[in-house]
């Protein structure tokens, strides 16, 4: 057998034990948080306030706030993200104001959350004086979500072809039609993506929105944005770590993470449906 | 002698240092067909390009000298660059329809410029695509992906799309490189066709191309427009040595 063979024999084996050995964790993981989880899961569970001091009862209150962070974050975020990156991508100069733009995106990419909490609490909660609420919380968590959502932008609106840029602006297009017209319509599905995955990680944040949103115990639903919400992620955290009742309080955290799991990986296999379905279409 | 069309004098153009076209002065004569040959690199794409603005979008460029459309300088500071290129229709080297339908490919000139109404704009796609000779192979899927197309049938709807402005003049940017033999001759016979109604400027790697094809052709050499003539006089006596080197395939 010559040496070229062995190496890529030995090179593909080791590359394949590597992502065989991450699959037991993940089921590990995933069979913990069924066991765990499952036995207290009911329409009930979801549709019931928490009762006794948190003891008994479900997380509705929880499901729907962290419904409305959720959506509020991203109606703020996503129009804002997605014009910064096709200015970026079209407008945008000098050229170093870019690159400075670039880091500082990046950077915000690679912070973490809690500095956004601390931020968020700083700025929205005392400074701009919106107290602890569904707003001041739906903001930090914009924050958090902007520059994944302008990165993600950017990369979606790169891989549209140039050719249709040039066409259409031969065409006599003005550089606004043409991103109107050509460039978005073409880049939105993976920009829809992105952003539907960006949703995922919005909703299973907990620092953002401990010091700016979320409140440890409320049976009623939030009637305006000043409100204070419950939340599943702090839900959990609070269950975990202040709970006086341990036997009763930790079943129902675990029933909480499998609910907020499930909710992650079903919009996560909604994204991934859309971009299978986009790249079936896509002919270019 | 009629007045050119398009006129260009003492035209230099650079790319950052890169000092890529010298003193290009050359007349283009309406309703003619003028094919720009040379080898790569010569600045014929990059000449073909000033001729409808194209250049502005890549940074650093610096443009000096004139060039004129119908007597108007288009590099005037007061000219509206999208009306010249409404102007000035152009056919890229690879076939790029947008991801749309093949009647919304050849409507867009039409929708950006707006203020036509729904029968003129589908009447002027069906007048585009007879021009494009593509009417007969799509009139009954005009809603169908312009992307189901073939190479052929993608370059002449991007001619049909360019022709719907109704231009004047119509840049053809080595149009049939990326095109099997058959669609090539379809489109050089389309070239014959079009310049009734169309001036027509043609870049092309093939020389045979050129001398099928172009009433006029331009040699251009290291950013130089080298020799300029009647094709049949400059394929039978160039009148510079580099040309006749060139068209007998000494070099290229």
């Amino acid at each position: 057998m010559n040496r070229r063979k062995t190496w890529n024999a030995l090179g593909t084996g080791i590359l394949s034990a590597t992502l065989l050995a991450t699959f037991p964790f993940l089921l590990i993981f995933l069979a913990q948080m069924f066991y765990k989880g499952f036995a207290v899961l009911s329409p009930e569970f979801l549709l019931s306030a928490p009762r006794e001091a948190m003891t008994a009862g479900g997380i509705f209150p929880a499901l729907i706030g962290t419904f409305l962070l959720t959506a509020l974050s991203i109606l703020i975020a996503l129009p804002l993200g997605i014009l910064t990156a096709i200015w970026m991508n079209n407008y945008g100069k000098p050229v170093w104001l870019i690159r400075i733009l670039r880091i500082a995106i990046n950077t915000l990419a690679g912070t973490p959350s809690i500095i956004f909490g601390l931020f968020g609490m700083a700025a929205f909660v005392n400074i701009m004086g919106l107290d602890v609420s569904l707003l001041a919380g739906g903001l930090t968590l914009a924050i958090l979500a902007l520059p994944v959502i302008i990165n993600n932008t950017e990369e979606a609106l790169r891989t549209v072809p140039a050719d249709f840029r040039d066409a259409s602006l031969a065409l006599g297009a003005t550089t606004r039609q043409t991103i109107s017209r050509v460039l978005l319509p073409t880049a939105l599905p993976n920009i829809l993506t992105g952003a539907i995955i960006s949703v995922g990680r919005v909703a299973g944040e907990t620092a953002p929105i401990m010091f700016t949103a979320a409140t440890f115990y409320s049976r009623r639903l939030p009637g305006s944005l000043s409100d204070e919400v419950m939340a599943l992620p702090y839900h959990i955290y609070a269950l975990m770590t202040e709970g006086t009742h341990p036997d009763e309080q930790v079943p129902i955290a675990y029933g909480t993470a499998l609910v907020l799991l499930l909710l992650v990986l079903l919009v996560s296999a909604v994204a991934i449906f859309i971009r299978y379905s986009i790249r079936r279409k896509r002919q270019w | 002698m009629v007045t050119p069309q398009i006129q260009t004098s003492q035209l230099n153009l650079w790319f950052g240092k890169n000092h890529v076209l010298h003193d290009v002065s050359i007349p283009i004569h309406a309703h003619q067909v003028t094919a720009m040959i040379g080898p790569s690199g010569c600045g014929k794409s990059t000449l073909l390009r000033c001729f409808n603005r194209m250049n502005d979008l890549i940074p650093d460029t610096r443009i000096e000298g004139q060039v004129t459309l119908g007597g108007m300088d288009i590099y005037a500071p007061k000219t509206d660059v999208t009306s010249i290129r409404a102007r000035v229709g152009m056919v890229f080297q690879k076939p790029n329809p947008f991801p749309k339908s093949i009647f919304n490919n050849v409507a867009f000139g039409l929708q950006i410029k707006g203020g036509l109404t729904k029968p003129k704009i589908q009447e002027r796609v069906e007048e585009s695509l007879k021009a494009a000779w593509l009417w007969d192979e799509v009139k009954d899927r005009l809603k169908s992906s312009a992307m189901a197309l073939s190479g052929g049938q993608q370059q002449r709807l991007c001619i049909a799309r360019a022709l719907a402005n109704r231009p004047d003049v119509l840049l053809l940017d080595e149009p049939t490189s990326a095109l099997d033999p058959q669609s090539t001759a379809k489109i050089e016979e389309l070239c014959l066709e079009l310049k009734k109604s169309v001036t027509i400027l043609i870049v092309t790697h093939n020389v045979a191309q050129a001398g099928r094809i172009s009433d006029h052709t331009a040699f251009m050499y290291l950013g130089e427009l080298v020799e300029f003539d009647r094709t049949d006089k400059m394929f039978t006596v160039p009148a510079d040595k580099r040309t006749e080197a060139y068209l007998t395939g000494v070099f290229g």
